[in-house]
């Protein structure tokens, strides 16, 4: 409950730099080339701005994640195969953020090899990493580019060396391209003839020199999808398609509010008679059933009659939970200005919204009375194993967890929820099991994004904002997935002043940064309530967080006289998030005359080492606010986008703006279509048709991304680098269009309920029948 | 338990299993394709869009017992093979673009597009932005803008 403190006093941590020295690594004994490098080799040293910086500007949570690692030995290793490709396992997990292409382009790179001959696998948990399996914050990349880089190296070095003997020639002549080595006579070898002569019988240490950046070849070109063709025909496999013998359908009957429980089944020997079902056992979340199909577990399901113990939040609604946020509000200060200052005053409500993706989460588990063996889509497989050992009663050691491609996260997948339960139901029936959430159990009891207040304060003079203070009052964030750990441990590393705080409060200080010159600026998170079940959903705070602040940029560009854009460009800190801001108004042409009932809105963010800008049109006129769709919403559309983004190094530019136009879809439906309703103790919304994600309709039909050249030598976090400005941008365009502006977010939330409430008993719709009826 | 035949991807297959399992399971639970994916089995998300007979429709909201032995079902997986080449030209288009980013809502899309592109042309015109706005697939990485742009390509070639 404590708020944080505002702007501590702020050292720049030491760390070591990047310049072009020698990377130290290992060619490992083995039977064929194997190359290691340490995970924690070159990572990036950033400067700290000079002038009066909030903590994320100088040292973030890119920083953090970072350097979290490097008490531990850990090595990720490159082995080159005698078919001539390199494998390579990383210790992160691929959820459609495209970081086994990016990936596998780095290798490519440094390897001189093409990227469809390099397979990037997913690892499965490696608790020696500690902390450094955690996919999220955007950090793949800026984590693991150069330990990669530097272990490709080595091995193109000793296939080298072994090239230098089989073709009678010095080193320093040979070419290496497209997995061949050429002498200067002409003569050639590739790296799959290679690999077992350039393996080593003894492990020992090298160095080698990367390749400058202006030689790159394959990094900063587009490059397809590596899974693509995979997924367009329907072979790419994800937990709940792998074949795992004797896992069959499995899933639960939840409680009918928030996080009941089960406390007796009434018809337990009529269920465990029903047509293919093999097991009916009990568990701390519910009642899981094991069938034949996940058509019969449904069916099953729905029979089940269940004595439920209460849930954690029974009797509470929308209303009685923003009471509560109120009441722990911390007072906005009365500021010390000139008696002649003006003030623009806000606050904003942004309700609870679901962070599941299209796949729900599945997991398979196979749980036997000395070891277990998992399947799961896990972004923190390594907390997954230690909560599996902690439910199962075994060793961490005895605990197989292994990583499969996700269909999305969006932060979902931080959590092992589904890991630990497919489990906990395996080790209760004594079988292995295909455990499957049904879609309506995902918004109702999945991890939701926290419903938040954020308050502003403003206050300008003669042209110049003096101050600017926002308090922002949330519903408890739970991160306890391992970048709570990972705070703990890099504790004395950190800035000062974040020492003492709770992790929710140093995150929100590692995230947050306001990037314009507004004089005294204060940002604090002050948290209650820990009973709901939430998460990191993409872009954490900032979409909420930017999206109040941009509004009252607009408010305060409105009171002194200027437009929103000139505003922005007079008043932001930096060249960066001035650049894209430009580049987004050019592209977008910036206040081009626009019909009544139609607005421009223009909003940035600065995060993840780098800068967005969004620039919006967006249509609010009757014929266009009531088109209808059936059981869809339509509502105000955005008929424009444009999104400008430097990311630092740029490893795969069509890889980058897929994430800013998905960042943006999550923008656009936070701003104006998706969220939960609270009722009774439950979340209103089950399925697709009433939890209003961004459609096909609501899309803009102009829609671009220009990725804006940087002098970084680092890549930036592109994974939710685009939501935050994209939620903004909406909200100031609807404000400008409607000439009010919104305060609750998102803006449909309390318009009446339109879809059929789903029943909480049973807990999961039947499906349908009449499918014949719909064909087209 | 019942015996059910059907055209399964060109193949006639006979599976045993309960008359009012829904198709959706039947093809991956008991026939093991895992190409059409659950998202919310009342047939809003069309994560499982494949064809009957030629038409899009979801086979989490048919039952086995209303399919015909003479009713042809394909799948992703046996969409690339009612085509002479290598992949269905809707499939090379989605490559062109590069249009997945995680994979999982790709198949029901590719599904709907080709079914969507048939529709238009039964009524003798080609493909517009209105159509592409009844497409109901939910995407929940928004890949909504290159799916439009791989449609209107895949189209040209079909």
């Amino acid at each position: 409950m404590a708020p944080s403190q505002s702007t501590p006093e702020l050292p720049v941590p030491p760390r070591p730099g990047t310049s072009r020295r020698g990377f130290l690594g290992y060619v490992v004994g083995a039977s064929t080339l194997v190359v290691a490098a340490d995970l924690r080799v070159g990572t990036p040293a950033y400067a700290a701005v000079p002038s009066a910086p909030q903590i994320a500007e100088a040292y973030d949570l890119e920083d953090l994640q970072t350097d979290a690692a490097r008490p531990t030995a850990q090595m990720i290793t490159i082995s080159v195969e005698k078919d001539g490709t390199a494998t390579f396992a990383i210790p992160r997990m691929e959820v459609g953020q495209g970081i086994t292409t990016s990936t596998a382009m780095i290798i490519a790179e440094e390897l001189d090899l093409p990227v469809s001959k390099v397979r990037v696998s997913l690892a499965p948990a490696r608790p020696e990493l500690v902390f450094n399996q955690l996919t999220g914050g955007s950090n793949t990349t800026v984590s693991t580019f150069t330990p990669i880089r530097v272990a490709a190296a080595i091995a193109k070095g000793a296939l080298l060396e072994a090239a230098a003997i089989e073709l009678g020639s010095a080193m320093a002549l040979l070419r290496s391209k497209d997995g061949v080595i050429t002498a200067p006579d002409g003569s050639s070898v590739g790296y799959g003839e290679l690999a077992a002569k350039a393996a080593s019988a003894v492990t020992r240490k090298v160095q080698v020199v990367l390749k400058p950046s202006d030689s790159f070849e394959v990094i900063g070109r587009p490059v397809n999808r590596v899974d693509a063709r995979d997924i367009v025909t329907g072979r790419k496999k994800f937990a709940m398609d792998l074949e795992v013998p004797d896992a069959l359908p499995t899933m639960v009957c939840r409680p009918p509010t928030l996080n009941g429980s089960p406390k007796a089944v009434r018809n337990l020997s009529a269920v465990k008679a029903m047509p293919g079902v093999t097991d009916v056992a009990m568990v701390d979340t519910g009642v899981a059933v094991r069938a034949a199909t996940f058509g019969h577990c449904i069916d099953a399901v729905r029979a089940l009659e269940v004595d439920w113990l209460p849930g954690s939040v029974d009797g509470e609604s929308d209303a009685t939970i923003l009471q509560e946020l109120r009441g722990a509000q911390v007072p906005l200060v009365v500021p010390k200005v000139p008696v002649l200052a003006k003030t623009v005053e806000a606050d904003f409500t942004f309700m609870f919204r679901s962070s599941a993706a299209l796949e729900p989460y599945a997991a398979i588990a196979d749980v036997r009375a000395d070891s277990a063996e998992v399947w799961a889509g896990l972004k923190s497989p390594i907390v997954a194993q230690e909560d599996i050992a902690k439910a199962t009663g075994l060793p961490q050691g005895k605990v197989k967890v292994n990583v499969v491609t996700g269909g999305g996260s969006f932060g979902h997948k931080l959590f092992g929820d589904h890991a630990i339960e497919a489990a906990k139901i395996s080790k209760a029936m004594g079988k292995p099991v295909r455990l499957m959430w049904h879609r309506a159990d995902e918004p109702r009891q999945g991890r939701v994004h926290p419903m938040a207040t954020s308050r502003i304060r403003a206050t300008y003079l003669a042209g110049q904002v003096l101050t600017f203070e926002q308090q922002h009052t949330s519903i408890e964030t739970d991160f306890s997935h391992g970048l709570g750990e990972m705070l703990s441990s890099s504790a004395a590393e950190l800035p000062a002043g974040l020492g003492n705080l709770g992790f929710a409060e140093s995150i929100f200080q590692l995230t947050q940064e306001l990037p314009y010159d507004f004089g005294a600026v204060t940002q604090q998170l002050t948290e209650t309530d820990s009973r709901f079940n939430t998460g990191s959903m993409r872009n954490i705070y900032s979409p909420d967080v930017r999206c109040a602040n941009e509004l009252v940029v607009d408010q305060l560009a409105r009171a002194m006289g200027k437009d929103p854009y000139r505003f922005r460009l007079e008043f932001l800190k930096d060249e960066r998030t001035r650049a894209v801001l430009r580049r987004a108004a050019e592209v977008g042409r910036w206040g081009r005359s626009m019909p009544a009932g139609t607005a421009q809105g223009i909003a940035i963010h600065k995060e993840y080492k780098g800068a967005t800008a969004c620039l919006v049109e967006i249509d609010c006129r009757p014929e266009t606010v009531n088109r209808k769709v059936r059981d869809g919403v339509t509502g105000p559309r955005v008929t424009k986008a444009i999104i400008a983004v430097d990311a630092g190094l740029v490893i795969n530019p069509q890889g980058l703006k897929a994430q800013m136009m998905g960042g943006f879809s999550d923008g656009l439906a936070l701003a104006l279509t998706s969220s939960l309703h609270l009722r009774d103790g439950h979340f209103l919304e089950a399925s697709w048709d009433n939890y209003f994600y961004t459609r096909q309709w609501n899309i803009p039909p102009e829609f671009d991304v220009v990725v804006v050249g940087s002098d970084s030598q680092q890549p930036g976090g592109a994974g939710e680098a685009a939501v935050a400005s994209s939620v903004a941008a909406v909200a100031c365009a609807f404000a400008r269009a409607t000439g009010k502006v919104p305060t609750r977010f998102p803006i449909n939330h309390d318009s009446p309920i339109t879809f059929d409430i789903k029943s909480f008993v049973p807990p999961v719709p039947q499906s349908p029948v009449d499918g014949l009826n719909h064909t087209y | 338990m019942t015996r059910h035949t059907f055209i399964l991807n060109g193949t006639s297959v006979t599976v045993d299993v309960d008359d009012d399992v829904r198709l959706l399971w039947v093809l991956r639970d008991v026939v093991g394709l895992t190409g059409p994916k659950y998202g919310c089995g009342i047939n809003v998300c069309k994560a499982c869009t494949s064809h009957l007979n030629g038409k899009a429709f979801n086979p989490c909201s048919v039952r086995v017992k209303d399919i015909l032995p003479t009713d042809e079902v394909t799948t992703i997986e046996g969409l690339a093979d009612t085509v002479p080449g290598d992949l269905h030209p809707m499939q090379e288009a989605w490559l062109e673009y590069d249009v997945a980013q995680c994979g999982y809502c790709q198949p029901g899309q590719i599904m709907a597009a080709v079914a969507k592109v048939r529709q238009a042309r039964a009524k003798g015109r080609t493909i517009t932005e209105a159509d592409l706005d009844e497409i109901r697939n939910v995407c929940r990485c928004g890949t909504y803008s290159r799916i439009r742009e791989a449609i209107k390509a895949g189209a040209d070639h079909m």
